[in-house]
């Protein structure tokens, strides 16, 4: 309890000027070198995307980067190419970009729907073995996808879902879920218990302190929750590989991946379409910001 | 929904003591609401996680399998390489995390217009960002090489395609460069948390620089950093991209780590008990993980 701090009593700078004049440029040092941090972290955080976008506006598709900051003559023609679906692995994009596009929704809706519901009844309903069932989310946490993915394709082919977008929806929920559950049970503790009991006196059912009560309050959550679930699916990618086999459903980031596996393939088409694949979950994330923002400080601590 | 309104006088009627049978303080009719909400979930998890991971457990039950995968030198390369690349990736992230959300704590715009740009990778799908790190470290035409030709005048070598331990570094670069903004993020609300009266308190006990972090933010922000380092070790062993799209398990299948061996052998081989195999003999690094996450989840209300 020093309150008789010097720092407290005589503000820096004019009692002792020469004796502040070092913490002074201390600060400065601090500001230059906080930038220093800042343009590398501009450089590092920018690199792949800037090489993406120099090989899509390329019109060979290799970089020969002379030094020069920005390609000779850029050609936006490799974007016309994946728009018109002109290459044999681009064939019908329009038609796997609403694939991927179905298999987000779906499961963005099924995600926040089920996730809900449980949030609900495990932290509104007293269960009595309900960390029994809270204990759902933290064992799938510990299972990988990937480990998961090698019998999931087997059991998939019993539940006659192979080549299935479904399937495809039926993974991504399972792995967003627990997520989902776990962020609406902390928001849950910010809505006030009361108005449930309230609710309940006047005899309104579980159902519908669900639907009147729960869900309005809840919408800052459900739309961070929402939005996860929506990124998740659209980004993923291992399940949409090996769970859908034929052309007719597979999805933009598979085809993308074929160029891949090609040796004579095209890289400024292949960039061109991840961009264009890569641009609507960086516009959902960057426009959403604040709500997932809101989801995120949840996870702040309260040990 | 008699006894609803007899307890209404009460005061709360949220602390009655919870009787240990399966329906709680449930009455009838809201314990038959209680398993439909529930339904969905237990579906799911029965349907989705469970039933494929006893199929697994099953799939990968033979003994011979193991002995099959410990003689195989590719495996061996792959258990070193898993150690290594989990070890160096989660370490080197969760480290540089918590120091970038230090640095993100500054004030002034120039700070929150660039962790807008430093999420960019996270936000970003994995499949496009590596596949464009994969080509930027091509040896003839990559954007490294042909930089370092142009300013340097020096020949870089084909940096995945020469040297194992080359190709894993780069890999584990690209993973830490795709994940780190996450955890970054994660950790800063963390710092935001910590009510602003403690730093006060401990300047006016004139702490300043290393010593207010190493008793006030570090102390506060330990179990978050546990925590997170728990589950990343855990999403790391499981992360399939950052290996098959930039190294591709290469050179001559020598950078493969768990996740993408299981796969190949899974797949390409076709042999999936092999596979499954390969990933279940992880279960003893991973089942410890787990039960530590498990404990501290339940007791510091650690949410992501």
């Amino acid at each position: 309890m020093s309150l008789a701090s010097p720092r407290l009593l005589r503000p820096a700078g004019t009692v002792w000027p020469l004796l502040a004049r070092p913490h002074r440029l201390r600060r400065r040092l601090g500001t230059v070198l906080a930038l220093a941090v800042g343009v590398v972290l501009l450089i590092w955080s920018l690199l792949p995307t800037y090489n993406m976008l120099l090989i899509a506006l390329d019109a060979e598709g290799d970089t020969e980067y002379s030094g020069i900051v920005w390609p000779a003559d850029p050609t936006l023609d490799s974007f016309r190419v994946v728009m018109a679906g002109d290459y044999w692995y681009l064939e019908h994009f329009w038609h796997k970009f609403a694939n991927s596009l179905l298999i987000a929704l779906a499961t963005m809706v099924l995600t926040v729907l089920i996730g809900s519901l449980a949030s609900f009844a495990l932290g509104r309903m007293r269960l009595a073995r309900g960390w029994l069932l809270g204990n759902f989310p933290v064992v799938t946490y510990a299972v990988p996808a990937s480990f998961l993915v090698i019998p999931f394709y087997r059991v998939m082919r019993e539940y006659g879902l192979s080549d299935s977008l479904w399937a495809v929806v039926a993974a991504d929920v399972t792995f967003a879920t627990p997520y989902a559950i776990l962020i609406l049970q902390q928001y849950a503790r910010l809505v006030p218990f009361e108005l449930d009991e309230a609710a309940q006196i006047d005899g309104a059912s579980p159902l519908v302190v669900y639907r009147s009560i729960y869900l309005p309050l809840m919408a800052p959550a459900l739309v961070a929750v929402g939005t996860f679930a929506l990124l998740f699916a659209w980004n993923e990618y291992l399940y949409q590989y090996l769970l859908l086999t034929s052309d007719r459903n597979m999805t933009v980031a598979v085809a993308i991946a074929q160029f891949f596996d090609a040796d004579e393939a095209p890289w400024n088409h292949m960039m061109a379409a991840a961009i264009v694949y890569a641009l609507p979950p960086v516009a959902i994330f960057l426009a959403l910001r604040r709500w997932t923002a809101a989801g995120f400080s949840l996870g702040g601590i309260r040990a | 929904m008699t006894t609803q309104t007899l307890d209404a006088g009460q005061p709360l009627v949220r602390r009655r003591p919870l009787r240990l049978t399966w329906r709680g303080g449930l009455q009838g009719s809201e314990y038959a609401w209680a398993i439909a909400f529930t339904l969905p979930y237990i579906g799911l998890f029965l349907a989705f996680v469970a039933y494929p991971v006893a199929f697994g457990a099953w799939l990968g039950h033979e003994p011979s399998l193991y002995a099959e995968l410990a003689e195989d030198p590719i495996y061996q390369r792959t258990i070193v390489n898993t150690i290594l690349y989990v070890g160096i990736a989660v370490n080197l992230k969760m480290f540089g995390a918590l120091l970038l959300s230090g640095f993100f704590m500054r004030p002034g715009w120039w700070v929150k217009a660039l962790l807008l740009v430093f999420v960019l990778p996270w936000a970003m799908p994995a499949l496009p960002a590596f596949i464009s790190i994969h080509w930027m470290l091509n040896g003839q035409w990559g954007l490294l090489n042909n930089f370092l030709w142009n300013v340097f005048g020096f020949d870089g070598p084909g940096w995945l395609d020469t040297s194992r331990w080359l190709a894993l570094g780069w890999v584990i670069l690209s993973h830490i460069w795709k994940w780190m903004p996450f955890w970054t993020v994660i950790l800063l609300a963390g710092r935001m948390a910590i009510p602003q009266d403690l730093y006060e308190a401990a300047e006016v006990d004139g702490a300043t620089g290393l010593t207010r972090f190493t008793h006030v933010t570090f102390p506060l922000l330990a179990n978050l950093y546990l925590v997170c380092t728990l589950l990343s070790t855990i999403f790391t062993l499981g992360d399939f991209n950052s290996v098959y799209f930039v190294s591709g398990g290469g050179p001559a299948l020598s950078t493969h780590v768990l996740a993408t061996l299981g796969i190949r052998d899974a797949f390409e081989v076709a042999r999936p008990d092999l596979g499954v195999a390969a990933v279940l003999s992880s279960l003893p690094l991973m089942i410890p993980l787990v039960l530590i996450l498990m404990r501290k989840l339940r007791t510091t209300e650690v949410t992501l």
